[in-house]
């Protein structure tokens, strides 16, 4: 009794979970240009549009340049960081472990209107380039919390003894300790990148005249009316997080980074 | 071997460039947003430096007063509701064989990091009257003809929950992954049902973690500034949306730049409060 009631109890969250994107990828395929669901005819006309049509496409690739960039700063400031406060002991280093996780658990209008503030006073108000800077900084706290987990879980025991065989503290690294982060890394780049692809407030208040990212592009949409391009675009928002979070899981332990112990442990 | 604290100028090489570049582009602009809002502002310019309190003194208009309170009592209710579903719904996720823990986190990311835009739309197509929820409420008989239900209080408190939701459950998530097993089978052995241990059992030793949990999901929800726009009236409109609209449209940033500084303490002052909820269980 009890053991179906938990069943149903996951079910139903899975369907609501499930129920918005259902219905939007539902709707993109309507042969006509109406928001129907169920869909009145089939038609990938408008996952075509996204490529086809100059505004989204640019739009797309806007967004995909973006969140290239801002992810490898992200991991550039997180990496360096996370790998000295492993290997000194030095507690005062931790105010910038502080500093780079606060701009993600603050409000990010916050964030936002800072960014605004600095790029107006400094006099790069609109360049497409600041939302790079922007973003890395926003997003640095998941690489950071990625690559430390990463770190911990690296034995000083192997460390030591490339120590006693005479390889300096750059050897170490590049030889022991790179090969063993790697995958927690990648999973910080993953994280930050989709983020980033996702992210709408900073970018629109930094650059949101001059850049059209893939979100700000939708909200200016959608104040002319829905359209079934824009549940198109939607549905290859949630592709391709399903996509990366997929491979983040196939080569990393996901409940470990997650916070779970790992595999091995339970 | 524990580390060792760095002895030579250039062992502190590595830290320099995350060091300037936060200090840069995170210390130095939230400077000038609390310099600003202290700046005078003036009409057709921007704004001009000062140091006045004008700005904070708005905050004692009743609009603003209004504002704040609806925002504090939205994310009361988001944290409410999302934490009242994730707290099972994570328990039974962490008991899961592994492989389904996988498939359901990968689910709960990618919805997490959806854009507000995305949700938005999603939950307003749900809610509209030629592809919502109603329609299927037709087909049952139930109603008798499809309605839109949004914009209204209710689809704003649904779509905010929506997103919120996944947020919980992976706030919950390493403390109900971590959760000692015997303790649920202790209760078991001593003859409590299923549910009954987990209310008299698990939900009581977790009692500062849920409060941590719903703090974080509070700030998530103060921080949400386009479901307002998307799935409620004006009159649902939060602290985030007014800071936005102030910022960019009225191009008043010095009372933008006060209402953001004012977030910030509420926000600050929250964490702190479940940092310390957090440790105090810690330590136990």
């Amino acid at each position: 009794m009890s053991r179906l009631f938990t069943r149903l109890f996951m079910v139903l969250v899975a369907l609501v979970l499930a129920a918005p994107i259902v219905v939007v990828a539902g709707v993109s395929f309507n042969a006509q240009r109406t928001l129907t669901f169920p869909p009145v005819g089939f038609s990938l006309a408008w996952f075509g549009e996204v490529f086809t049509d100059a505004g989204w496409r640019g739009a797309l690739l806007t967004s995909l340049a973006i969140a290239a960039g801002a992810a490898a700063l992200a991991v550039a400031i997180a990496f360096p960081l996370a790998w000295f406060l492993w290997r000194w002991h030095a507690p005062w280093a931790r105010v910038f472990q502080a500093l780079g996780t606060a701009p993600f658990i603050l409000p990010p209008v916050i964030t936002a209107l800072g960014f605004l503030s600095f790029w107006a006073t400094a006099g790069f108000y609109g360049a497409p380039w600041t939302v790079v800077i922007s973003h890395a900084i926003f997003l640095v706290t998941l690489p950071l919390v990625t690559i430390t987990l990463g770190f911990s879980s690296v034995d000083r025991s192997l460390t030591e003894a490339a120590a006693t065989m005479g390889a300096d503290d750059r050897t170490v690294l590049r030889t022991v300790v790179l090969p063993l982060v790697t995958p927690y890394l990648v999973s910080g780049y993953a994280f930050a990148f989709v983020l980033s692809l996702n992210e709408y407030i900073i970018a629109y208040m930094v650059a949101g005249f001059t850049v059209e990212t893939l979100p700000i592009k939708i909200f200016n949409a959608l104040r002319y009316g829905y359209t079934p391009t824009m549940a198109a675009v939607t549905v290859f928002f949630v592709a391709a997080a399903a996509l990366i979070f997929s491979l983040v899981a196939r080569f990393g332990d996901l409940p470990r980074l997650l916070g779970a112990w790992s595999s091995k442990e339970s | 071997m524990t580390a060792a604290r760095p002895q030579r100028l250039q062992d502190y090489a590595p830290l320099v460039f995350p060091a300037l570049m936060l200090t840069v582009f995170f210390v130095v602009p939230f400077g000038i947003m609390v310099a600003i809002s202290f700046f005078r502002r003036v009409q057709g310019a921007f704004y001009e430096p000062d140091f006045v309190f004008d700005n904070y003194a708005r905050f004692l208009s009743a609009f603003f007063g209004q504002v704040l309170g609806f925002s504090l009592v939205l994310a009361t209710l988001v944290a409410l509701v999302a934490v009242t579903i994730a707290f099972p719904f994570t328990f039974l996720l962490a008991r899961l064989p592994r492989r389904w823990q996988v498939v359901w986190l990968v689910a709960l990311l990618s919805i997490v990091s959806l854009s507000e835009v995305i949700v938005g739309f999603a939950w307003s197509t749900l809610f509209s009257r030629t592809a919502g929820v109603t329609n299927i409420l037709v087909a049952l008989g139930l109603m008798s003809e499809p309605m839109s239900l949004s914009p209204s209080f209710g689809a704003l408190l649904t779509g905010l929950s929506y997103h919120a939701f996944p947020y919980t459950v992976l706030v919950l998530y390493p403390a109900l992954a971590r959760l000692d097993p015997t303790l649920m089978e202790a209760a078991r052995t001593l003859g409590a049902s299923p549910p009954r241990a987990f209310l008299t059992v698990v939900v009581p030793a977790l009692r500062n973690t849920i409060l941590a949990t719903m703090i974080m999901v509070f700030v998530f929800a103060l921080g949400s500034y386009l479901l307002p726009q998307l799935l409620g009236r004006p009159s649902n409109w939060t602290l985030s949306v007014l800071i936005t609209d102030q910022a960019i449209y009225q191009s008043n940033l010095p009372f933008a730049a006060a209402m953001a500084v004012f977030l910030v303490l509420v926000s600050l002052a929250l964490v702190g409060l479940s940092l310390l909820v957090g440790r105090k269980e810690a330590a136990q």
